[in-house]
Formats: structure tokens, sequence, C-alpha cells
């Protein structure tokens, strides 16, 4: 027997693209030694639509409904990044308070909502069936929300250039509020049956560990950034549509590693359930979008009365319209992370090209970091800790 | 007793009857009720959708023998210890002694293995 | 009729083997039914509902399902081995039954019926004997099938049961040792004054974990792990070769859950209603828990329940078993 024959030999595994657990069609190619991972190889473009080149043909408003498609856990924090290059490169600075205030308040409901399939997701990977459940119960609230907003429940399409598709209807604030009551209690609940369960702890924690150095180099941003104790959260620093206004912590973890990102989650829930409240508690009054007709269409009871409405009206639905030669790039803070949008225009209707940067794309590079010298149960554990979309990471 | 026996013979029969009958009949209704598409494809091991790579039987990690081995160690302790557990009221406290060394051997036994590192998994 | 007399007993056999079968397949239907109904509520769902009164034709409906469903027989599969392997599975289970007492004597038509099998002398031995055949099932179904996923999930799952067989064996030590006897008829005896709960509790604990991991139920349920294993060692499985797999595993529930409540909570014996009511009631008890912790709980990772059997419970039993002869001896 030479030597080599002594040693066990690898098995080359394939994890995906249809797993239960690889939260869509990620494929991993795994070499395991035993149960080891000895290494990881990520494959990608499962998903692949093309939506970046989609976009190129379609309109600025039209382009919009793309974005609900490419992170569709989060459709709403995707459309506000690129609402946001577009008015910036249409140099709209005017965003009327209440659409301002609004946006906020939608996007931190998106952040929950997402942060809910995350938890979901990670308790069934790991074995705990029931929080998913309960999660995706939570979540109903929040979708319900949404479809009373703008008729959809997952494809919202509902923040436009210059404000808001429509003003939000009546008993909209019931229904918010009624959130804000019964969800922290519910996070407590999460809380209970996981923080300090000793299994649950067992699973996550030291789990799928990287350093904050680690976390920089690969470019990692989000919760798992922060879960390795770095302070970035776009929302403070580069604050957008009147984040700055809002009083709110950015919660950090210490060790990187599962667990933390598991209580930076958990926290940042509670952080966006505080933001809400405290937009739905100084909703201004006023108009939800700007009163410019060459950019929004006009209210529909002008288009009986005014000859110009008919004629901005037809011109902005069939040709939209042109932003002025030039590229922008605006990066807002997703729930999974730095959520960009570069933009460049041509003059002309269409976008010359749209970019986006996903977070969870750039997030799944750090991966294979964490999974080296794991052991297959980590894996799950893993890969639902980055919380990827493969909507957005294949676009 | 053999005649004790008798009852888990027929019934073991019955049984083994039971489960050759129900894969039988499932082959048989399968042949006649389910509509077949033949196709290769759909007889390759399942590894996620895609073919799969290399055998899937083959060498594991030796810490699945130790465990056997292991297992083989101390189910044969147990063994003797059924015997004893009965007829331990008479024994009283010889019993006690002769099965105390006869645990603490596999107890030592049990931490040098302990020590040694078989039973950690990594 | 004097002629055939002899026969009247093996008739009487036959009978009761059919009816134990009929009656495990029935538990085995109804217990998933439960577990659908009981989780469903834990999680805020409804269940099934919708074949017949509160969804009680499920079961008979998912056995039709699964009977017509296509036989799939993979191509790097080892034929006999693996058509065989469900069997070898379930069997056991069956056959562990046997032993275990649901009441005491009764009589129908002048003949005095026993409410189990066999009661044989090493009654506790023939059911671990049986535990440990049931593991070649997995082992041969996950080793036949030719594919990864099921190759990972039978090693995972002989490991752990091998690990497990040991603390639960060595848990019922002590009770052995207080009613002196290996047959379960004379081990509910035993029980009459007080249930050996009471006597060995840091017994029964040991068992109950040990016997949630033997019978790879949540949170032990790593062979079958689907966020990691897909379907463990019966991934391959279609049709009734799978449902006997899952017929094994919900009957080996049911077995343990028997052997739980003859050892420890005094089988049959409780006042005001009959005896196999008493048994049935108490095995419903531990269904429910075992359904509870399912709900309730994570799974644990592989090294670490490996872990927990081998430095934790394995030691711990030695422990109680010492101590209880201790006190035995003390106490005369």
């Amino acid at each position: 027997m030479s030597q080599n024959a002594a040693r066990t030999e690898t098995m080359v595994l394939n994890m995906g693209p249809h797993h239960p657990s690889t939260h869509g069609v990620l494929r991993l190619i795994l070499e395991l030694d035993g149960e080891v991972v000895v290494k990881a190889t990520p494959d990608i473009g499962y998903l692949h639509t093309g939506i970046e080149k989609t976009a190129e043909s379609l309109n600025y408003t039209g382009a919009i409904s793309l974005w609900d498609r490419v992170d569709y856990l989060a459709p709403l924090s995707n459309n506000l990044g690129f609402v946001l290059a577009v008015e910036k490169l249409l140099d709209i600075a005017n965003i009327p308070p209440r659409a301002q205030c609004l946006r906020v308040l939608l996007v931190e409901l998106q952040r929950i909502a997402s942060h809910l399939v995350w938890l979901g997701t990670q308790a069934i990977d790991i074995g705990a069936v029931s929080v998913f459940l309960y999660c995706f119960r939570e979540r109903e609230q929040i979708i319900d929300i949404f479809e009373m907003v703008s008729g959809a429940r997952m494809m919202t399409s509902y923040i436009r250039v210059g404000g808001l598709a429509q003003d939000i209807p009546e008993g909209f604030e019931k229904k918010v509020r009624d959130f804000i009551r019964t969800f922290p209690k519910r996070i407590d609940e999460y809380e209970t049956l996981l923080t300090q369960n000793q299994i649950w702890r067992d699973r996550t924690v030291g789990i799928g560990k990287l350093s904050a150095e680690e976390a920089i180099d690969l470019g990692v941003t989000g919760p798992i950034l922060r879960g390795s104790g770095l302070n970035w959260d776009i929302r403070k620093s580069h604050p957008y549509s009147s984040y700055e206004q809002f009083e709110f912590e950015v919660p950090l973890g210490q060790n990187g590693d599962v667990y933390d990102r598991y209580l930076c989650r958990i926290r940042e829930m509670r952080e966006s359930l505080k933001i809400v409240e405290q937009a739905l508690n100084r909703l201004p009054k006023g108009p939800v979008i700007i009163d410019d007709r060459k950019i929004v269409p006009p209210p529909r009871e002008e288009l009986a009365t005014s000859m110009e409405a008919v004629i901005h009206h037809f011109k902005i639905y069939t040709e939209g319209f042109k932003p002025p030669v030039g590229e922008v790039y605006v990066s807002i803070e997703g729930p999974r992370g730095e959520l960009g949008f570069f933009v460049v225009s041509d003059g002309s209707a269409q976008p010359y090209r749209v970019r986006v940067r996903p977070p969870s794309f750039i997030n799944l590079q750090a991966l294979p970091r964490m999974l080296q010298g794991r052991l297959l149960a980590d894996v799950v554990a893993c890969i639902a800790s980055i919380d990827i979309v493969l909507g957005e990471v294949d676009r | 007793m053999p005649e004790d026996y008798l009852p888990i013979l027929i019934y073991f029969l019955i049984a083994v009857g039971f489960a050759l009958a129900g894969i039988a009949t499932s082959h048989l209704l399968s042949f006649l009720f389910v509509r077949r598409r033949a196709a290769k494809d759909k007889l390759i091991p399942y590894e996620s959708g895609m073919l799969p790579q290399g055998p899937a039987r083959r060498r594991f990690h030796v810490q699945f023998y130790l465990v056997a081995v292991l297992f083989i160690l101390f189910d044969i302790e147990i063994v003797f210890l059924f015997p004893w557990a009965v007829v331990f009221r008479e024994l009283q406290i010889l019993g006690l002694i002769e099965m105390g060394l006869f645990i603490l051997v596999l107890f030592l036994g049990l931490i040098y293995v302990w020590k040694k590192g078989a039973l950690e998994w990594e | 009729m004097e002629l055939l007399s002899p026969l009247v007993p093996i008739l009487i056999i036959v009978i009761k083997s059919g009816v134990a079968i009929f009656a495990l397949v029935t538990a085995f239907a109804y217990a998933v039914w439960i577990e659908r109904r009981v989780m469903a509520r834990m999680q805020s769902r409804i269940g099934p509902n919708r074949a017949g009164p509160f969804g009680l034709l499920q079961p008979l409906a998912d056995a039709v399902k699964v009977l017509l469903k296509e036989e799939i027989i993979p191509q790097d599969a080892k034929v006999p081995i693996y058509l065989l392997a469900p069997a070898v599975s379930l069997v056991p289970a069956l056959l562990s039954f046997a032993v275990v007492p649901i009441g005491p004597e009764i009589e129908i038509l002048g003949q005095k019926i026993t409410l189990y099998l066999a009661d044989l002398n090493v009654g506790v031995l023939y059911v671990f004997a049986l535990a440990s055949v049931g593991v070649y099932g997995i082992v041969l179904a996950g080793w036949s099938s030719g594919s990864k996923y099921s190759f990972l999930g039978a090693l995972r799952s002989s490991a752990q049961m091998l690990s497990y067989e040991l603390p639960l064996g060595l848990s019922v030590v002590g009770a052995l040792m207080l009613a002196g006897t290996l047959s379960l008829v004379q081990l509910v005896e035993a029980q009459k004054n007080a249930w050996f709960i009471l006597l060995q509790p840091l017994g029964f604990l040991i068992f109950i974990v040990s016997a949630v991991a033997e019978v790879n139920r949540a949170p032990f349920d790593l062979p079958e792990a689907e966020t990691e294993l897909v379907a463990g060692y019966h991934t391959e499985y279609t049709s009734i070769k799978w449902a006997f797999f899952y017929m094994a595993e919900y009957i080996n529930m049911i077995v343990v859950s028997s052997i739980a409540v003859t050892l420890f909570f005094g089988g049959w014996q409780g006042p005001f209603f009959p005896p196999a009511v008493w048994y049935f009631l108490k095995v419903a008890a531990f269904i429910f828990l075992f359904i509870w912790l399912r709900a309730t709980l994570p799974r644990l990772r592989y090294d670490r329940l490996m872990q927990f059997g081998w430095k934790i419970l394995l030691p711990l039993s030695l422990v109680n078993i010492i101590a209880t002869a201790a006190i035995m001896v003390w106490q005369g």
C-alpha cells in the first residue's frame, strides 16, 4: 500500500442547484473528507434572467418594475435604490417630505420582512421548523400592508421617480400600528425559542467566522460586516431619503460568526421597528410626489379639463422622460447590505446601462472562506447566514 | 423454553410475508396502473440535479469504523450486565463489588479512548 | 373438533399476529395524522383537514397515493438489496412489538388470550437485539441506492444508532435490577406498588433521550436531516418502499414508547380504566412528547450528537447502574 492509499479519499459532492437548503438555485461543489469540507466552490448563474440588459430597452419608469424581481425578498428597497439614482441623474432634490418619510417607513418594513424570511430559513436549515412558520405569519402582516398601499403583495413598484405612485389609503396607519404593537412580542418569542437554546448556540456560535479584516477584503457589507464588529451602515454614513432625522442604533457583533449575525439581524428588526414608529408619528401632510409634469404624469382629474395635461400624460407614457447625459452611482443600505445602482444615461428615454451592486452576490464571496474545514452540517448554517437571494446574485 | 419462541416464529413469517407482499403489490400496481415515461435520466442517482461525479460507494472516514468497534466492546458489556441485573438481589454485596470492578475497568477504557481522541469528530 | 384442538393455539397466534400487524400499521397511519395535526396547531397552521372529518381519512388517501407511485430503481442500485432493504427495516420494527404487554390475560370464547404475542424470559434483550437488526435496513438502503446522499445518510444513521444503543441498553439495567427479570410481562407486575420512574429518574431520562436518538426523531433526526442530506438513506426510494422506511420509523417510535411505558410507567396498570386503555393513553402521551420535541427544537450537529452519546450519556448510565446497585445493597 502506498502512503497515498492510507489517506481517506475526498468525495466531491454537488450541493444544489436542486437541494432543499441552497436558498434557490445556488450550486456548491463540495470536496469532503468524511464530513469535513476541504474546499467549497460556489457555482452561480442558474437563475440568470438578464434583468440588467432588459432595463436598457425599457424607459426609466418601466425599469422600476424590474428591480422588484432582482431581490424578490426586498422589492421596495430595490425600487428605492434605483429611483434615488434616477433622481440624482435628473437632479431632483425637492422630494416632498411626506414621500420621503413614507419611503423610509416602507423600506424599514421591507427590511423587517426580509429579515423574517432570513430568520425563518436560517431556523429551518438548522432544524427549528416552527420558527419558520411563525416568521412567515408575521411577514404576512407586512405583505398585507404592502398590498394595501400598492395593490401588489411582492412586486410593488410603489416608489416612483419623484415620490410615490400614490398616497397611502385609509386604514394604513391602524394596520401599521397593529404591527408595531404586536411585533416586539413576536421577536421575544423567536428569541425564547432560539437565542439561549443550547442546541441553537451549538450550531451557530463560532461557525462561519469572518474577521473584520477578512470581511473588508472580501467586500462584504450589511449584517455580515456588522456581525464582524465593523460599524458601517449607509443609513448613518451617507444618509439618504431623510434618514438623518431618525434615531436608531446600528447593532454590532463581535466574533463575526453565524450567531453574531443572527443577533445583529434580530436587533436590526427591533431598530427598524423603532424607525417605522418614528416615521408614523411624524408623517407630514402634503403631496407624495413632485409637481414636475415633464417627469410625473398629471393627476387623473386634470385629464378631462386640460389639453396640456393630456399631452404630458401621453408623452410620459409613450416615451418617458429623458435625463441629461451622465452617470451616477447611488447606494442604499438594503436588508442584505450595500445595494448600489450605477445608471448611465445617453440622453435618451432608456438607460444606456444599469449595473446593480447586489449585496448578496458580493457577500457570497465570503462563503468558501467561511466553510473551509467546517462540517457538512455547518454548510447550511453558513449559507443561510449570508442571506443570499439568488435572483439578486444572478440577475 | 423453545416453545416460547413459536409465536415469534409465526409472527416473523407473517411479518416477512406482509413486507414482501407490500413490495410486490406496489410493483404490480406500478406496472399495471402507473403511466411510465421511460427516460434514462430518471434513473440517475440524485445529486442535486447535476450528474454525479465519481462513484457513490467509496471508502469512508475511519471514525465510523471506530464507532463500530467501540460499540461491539460496550455492547458485550451490556450483555454481561443484563443477567447480572436479573440476579442482583441474590448476589447482594458480592455482586456489587464484582460488577463494580467490571464497570470500573470499562469506565477506565472509555476514559482511555476519550483521551486518545477517538471520540472526536474533526 | 378433538382432532383440531392442538391447532387452536396456533390459530390464535396467527390471528394475534395479523391483528398486531394491522394494529401497528393503523397506529402508524394515525400517528402520522396526529403528528401532522398537532404540529400544525403548534405552528399556527391547520394541517390536513380535507379528507374526511378532521382529515381522518388522510392516511388512507396517502396510502393509495403511495401505492400508485411509479417504482424507480436507480441505475447504480444493487437491485436485490435495494428491493429488500425496506423489508429489512420494517420487519424488526414489527417484530419487536411481539413482547410488549398491552394488558393482562382476557377471556374470549372460553379461550384465555394474552394481550401480547410472547412472554420471553429475555424480553428486553430481544427488543434490543431487534433494534440492532433494524440498523441493517438503513445501512443496506443507503449503500445499495448508489447515491452519495443516501450513502452519507446511512453512515451517519448507523453510527448514530449504534452509539445510542449503548446508553439505551444501560439505562434500563437499573429497572431490571429492581424487577429481577427480563420479561416485560413480569416487569409490569413488578411495578404494582411504585412505577420505576420514581425509583429510576436518571435511568428514565437517559432512556428517553437515547430513545429519541435511536428512532431518529428530532432533534436527533440527522440521518434524514433534509436540509443537509436531502432525505438521507431513503433519498432514492419511491412508492411503498419509501413508505416502509417511514412506517419502520413510526413503529419504532411506538415500540420505544411502549418500552418506556412498560419499564418506567407501570405498563398497562392504572385505576378506573381498563388496562389496554391505560397502555394506549400512556403511549399516546409519549408520542405527543416526540411531536412536541420536533416542533420546538433545532437539530443537533452530527459531531455534537456523537459526543453527547459517548461522553455524557454513556458514563452517566454507568454511574446510574452503580448507584442503583449500591443503594439496593445498602437497603438490603
